[in-house]
């Protein structure tokens, strides 16, 4: 490792292999010839790509149609991401080496769309605006599993979290007619499976992930049951109110950006708020900075008058309120009803978000919304009648997943502690 | 490097002996028949308990009764428990009342389908038991492999296209062909992440729940593209296999008891001998009890977790493909009920050994297939299995609260049977 690049930035040293370098560039060249081959040689010159900018059923912060032609468009994107991948493969980008990759990334998923829609119209804005919504759970299961892994307590049971707040918060949504008594009771019961696996895995010390396992066969078991009982026969049980949209004044009214983001459902406000608490609790505060050295070095944190057994309660408690508003969405934000197994691994993706986003707040909402938009292209293309199965297209998150834990983060921030029980009379 | 290799090789000899010596030594030699079996037994008899008091506590006519008086609750309450576990046991093994009066008969008709309950179990058990070794391997080596629910679908899908694609072949050369495609399929599916972890550090927990979700896309396309059944009208369903690919029934159709079953059995006598017996087992074994021991004992780590994950998947295929050839003949989507978590269970229950997990695979077989009975009898939704499984994995794998509820005493040496930490891979 004598050549590598180092640049020294906030006090920490950001180290790029030689071999990753080489390997990022020729991805990014990859991309490239992807575009040239797949879209460029595809397209007619002198096609028009209609994107509409206005999500549907939206009246205020509307905007006029964005018409771009095809073949120029697919050309710059092809230089662009040329450029960067010479640049990548002779100098290196250091510091901002993932960065460029995501935009080569971003890159390859527009030219895409423009090669579809090349001589025909796709609403971009509804897209955009679906991939919000789909990254929520995405997103906040990612928040879920930082927060508990943070402190050194493998989550895996978000999905069982979710899936169980769901019902209840349809359940108690529907008795009360209240969606927000329906979230508190969703996250009432997130928390209490929070504390299941807590005592199992901080107490008890048995696997966390087998503890994590056992949270999800109980819930997919139990919501089943449930649901068989009493949701079929008793359809007043399944139909919560929901949450409407609220537009925050002024700037609902931007073209774009204001539906995205600031005319919308309140999970999504609350996902943004969890953002930035999340990042200023665990960053920013002496509470956030005991948590991490916790679940970095419980021993030494231990020794300097921490107490790891309740951080780490702690932590996992917040982990399961986060999860069981994540789980809220699916009924009171989103559907309107549950159904089994209605998650649908969004946990288990929200793991891989928290993996790909570094355990950091700010890269799992990043990798959410990559997540978000897979999901919605996938569903717009199918009506787009696109020759390419959604079935495979839904596949590439998980293929994104594996090649970014494979490849491009590499070791990454993992706590250190991650996953292992503490003791005091243990000798390790 | 240069090696000396007679006395490296002496050398590590030695070294994995010593390692396996303290094992065993650590492991109390008279243990006695109860101790082994203590946990489990207990754990399933809790899990039972609290099964009774889910059915009794959603049940409405117990409400109705408690309505009238305590003792009228209680005893309806204990009524309702008895006729479902009564359904539970008669569907699972058989009306012990008909089993008599048709071997008194004597007429072979009515013995067999008196008999055809507990073959039903047998029949359900089967892709347990392939999938509990899968998972029981993959420990034994140092690997969590949470993606069998995957393999198994690949597993199946290869089962099947060489089943119904193939034509023209003998039944003595053609089951078998297919069976093994299901092996190579899940091996197949296993040995990326298991070539992920080694290479990269990658963890397969996170890589195998991905290929879970890229399996389940891939095989919804197969299944309605390349592999869709002419005339199914779209409907995700393969064509019907050959009849030279069939695993064959013994009795006729009501009774579908296969030879399937004896193949799994004889799997299972494979893996132990291969896992126990076999200087190539104890590598395994080692390199995952101890891989940095092991690899300074001049072992091959990384190819030991490549083929314990590929063997691991090759277990899992072989469920698919065994319920495929025997069983449904042609596949769908429906085609696992959660074999993939519950394989984690069995694996523990079992206690990561071939005959323990045959065991506890006949337990989950008999309570699958009773519960069908107990939801026509009782109407309790067969999910309550689920419950149950999770509650028995909770206890098993946390034996203390087992302890601590029956005020067991605590063994001088707790077994640790499972090494997993952290995503990054513990292996370094």
């Amino acid at each position: 490792m004598t050549n590598s690049t180092q640049t020294i930035e906030h006090r920490r040293i950001y180290e790029i292999s030689p071999t990753r370098k080489l390997v990022v560039g020729i991805s990014e060249l990859l991309i490239a010839v992807v575009i040239l081959f797949a879209f460029i040689l595809n397209t007619a010159p002198g096609t028009l790509t209609r994107f509409v900018m206005t999500p549907g059923g939206i009246s205020i912060g509307t905007m006029a149609d964005w018409i771009i032609p095809t073949l120029p468009t697919l050309i710059i994107l092809f230089v662009l991401s040329t450029v960067i991948g010479i640049y990548q493969l002779l100098r290196g980008f250091g510091r901002a080496t993932n960065g460029m990759v995501g935009l080569c990334g971003l890159f390859l998923i527009f030219s895409f769309i423009t090669w579809q829609a090349g001589g025909r119209s796709v609403n971009l804005a509804g897209m955009l605006t679906s991939a919000v919504l789909l990254a929520v759970p995405i997103t906040m299961g990612a928040f879920s599993g930082i927060l508990s892994e943070r402190a050194g307590v493998i989550n895996i049971a978000i999905e069982g979290m979710m899936l169980m707040a769901s019902m209840v918060g349809a359940v108690i949504g529907s008795i009360t007619n209240s969606a927000w008594i329906g979230l508190l009771a969703a996250v009432i019961s997130g928390l209490i499976l929070s504390l299941i696996h807590g005592v199992l895995s901080i107490k008890y010390k048995i696997n966390q992930i087998i503890s994590g396992t056992v949270i999800n066969i109980f819930s997919a078991g139990l919501t089943g049951f449930l649901s068989q009982t009493y949701l079929y026969t008793d359809q007043t049980l399944n139909n919560p109110p929901m949450f409407t949209r609220i537009p925050i004044p002024g700037l609902a009214s931007i073209p774009l950006v204001g539906p995205m983001f600031f005319n919308t459902n309140v999970f999504v406000y609350m996902m943004f708020f969890f953002l930035i608490v999340i990042q200023v609790a665990l960053f920013s505060t002496r509470w956030g900075l005991r948590l991490r050295s916790v679940g970095e070095h419980p021993r030494a944190a231990d020794t300097l008058g921490i107490n790891v057994i309740r951080t780490r309660y702690v932590a996992v408690l917040l982990s399961g309120i986060v999860a069981g508003i994540a789980g809220g969405f699916f009924t009171l934000g989103s559907v309107g009803r549950f159904n089994e197994g209605m998650t649908a691994g969004k946990g288990f993706i929200g793991l891989a978000a928290m993996i790909f986003g570094n355990w950091r707040p700010m890269g799992a909402l990043g990798a959410g919304f990559i997540f978000g938009f897979a999901d919605a292209i996938g569903s717009r293309l199918m009506l787009l009648g696109s020759g390419i199965p959604p079935q495979i297209m839904a596949m590439s998150p998980y293929i994104i997943t594996m090649i970014v834990l494979a490849g491009f983060i590499g070791k990454g921030d993992m706590p250190a502690a991650d996953g292992e029980p503490y003791g005091k009379n243990r000798f390790l | 490097m240069k090696r000396k290799p007679n006395k490296i090789d002496e050398a590590g000899e030695t070294l994995i002996e010593e390692i396996n010596k303290t094992e065993q030594e650590e492991a109390p030699q008279k243990r006695s028949i109860w101790r082994v079996i203590s946990i489990p037994v207990l754990a399933i008899l809790t899990g039972l308990i609290i099964g009774a008091i889910l059915i009794a506590a959603t049940s409405t006519t117990v409400y109705a009764a408690f309505e009238e008086s305590l003792w009228v609750g209680l005893g309806t309450a204990f009524q309702e428990i008895y006729r479902a576990y009564e359904a539970l046991f008669t569907g699972a093994i058989g009306d012990p009342v008909r089993i008599i009066n048709a071997l008194r008969s004597g007429e072979e008709r009515a013995i067999r389908s008196a008999f055809n309950p507990f073959l039903e179990s047998l029949v359900q058990t089967t892709p347990y038991i392939f999938a509990g070794l899968a998972v029981a391997l993959g420990f034994r080596s140092g690997l969590f492999n949470i993606g069998v629910e995957g393999q198994l679908f690949i597993g199946a899908a290869c089962a099947t296209f060489v089943g119904y694609a193939v034509t023209g072949l003998p039944w003595i050369i053609h089951m078998p062909l297919a069976f093994i495609a299901g092996a190579l399929g899940g091996a197949f599916w296993g040995f990326i992440p298991g070539l992920l972890k080694a290479t990269t550090g990658g963890h397969e927990v996170i890589n195998t729940i991905m290929m879970n979700w890229i399996a389940f896309r891939l095989t919804e396309w197969l299944l309605s593209g390349p592999m869709n059944r002419p005339g199914s009208d779209g409907m995700p369903l393969s064509p019907i296999i050959e009849r030279s690919a069939q695993i064959p029934q013994f009795f006729q159709t009501p009774i579908r008891f296969h030879l399937g079953f004896f193949f799994a059995l004889g799997f299972a006598w494979l893996v132990w001998w291969l896992l126990f017996k076999t200087k190539w087992g104890l590598n395994l074994r080692t390199a995952g009890a101890n891989p940095r021991a092991a690899r300074y004992a001049g072992l091959n780590v990384t190819k030991s977790f490549m083929i314990g994950m590929a063997l691991s998947g090759a277990l899992a295929g072989l469920a698919g493909a065994v319920q495929i050839l025997a069983v449904n003949r042609s596949m769908a989507l429906g085609l696992s009920s959660g074999y993939g978590f519950d394989s984690i269970a069995l694996a523990l229950i079992g206690n990561n050994h071939p005959l323990g997990v045959v065991l506890a695979s006949l337990l989950f077989g008999v309570l699958r297939n009773g519960a069908t009975r107990m939801m026509v009898v009782s109407r309790i939704p067969i999910d309550i299995i689920d419950v149950l499984q999770a509650i028995i994995l909770m206890f098993v794998a946390a034996p203390a609260i087992i302890r601590s509820i029956y005020r067991l005493r605590k063994p001088k040496h707790e077994e640790e049977t499972v090494f997993v930490s952290g995503w990054g891979g513990g292996q370094t």
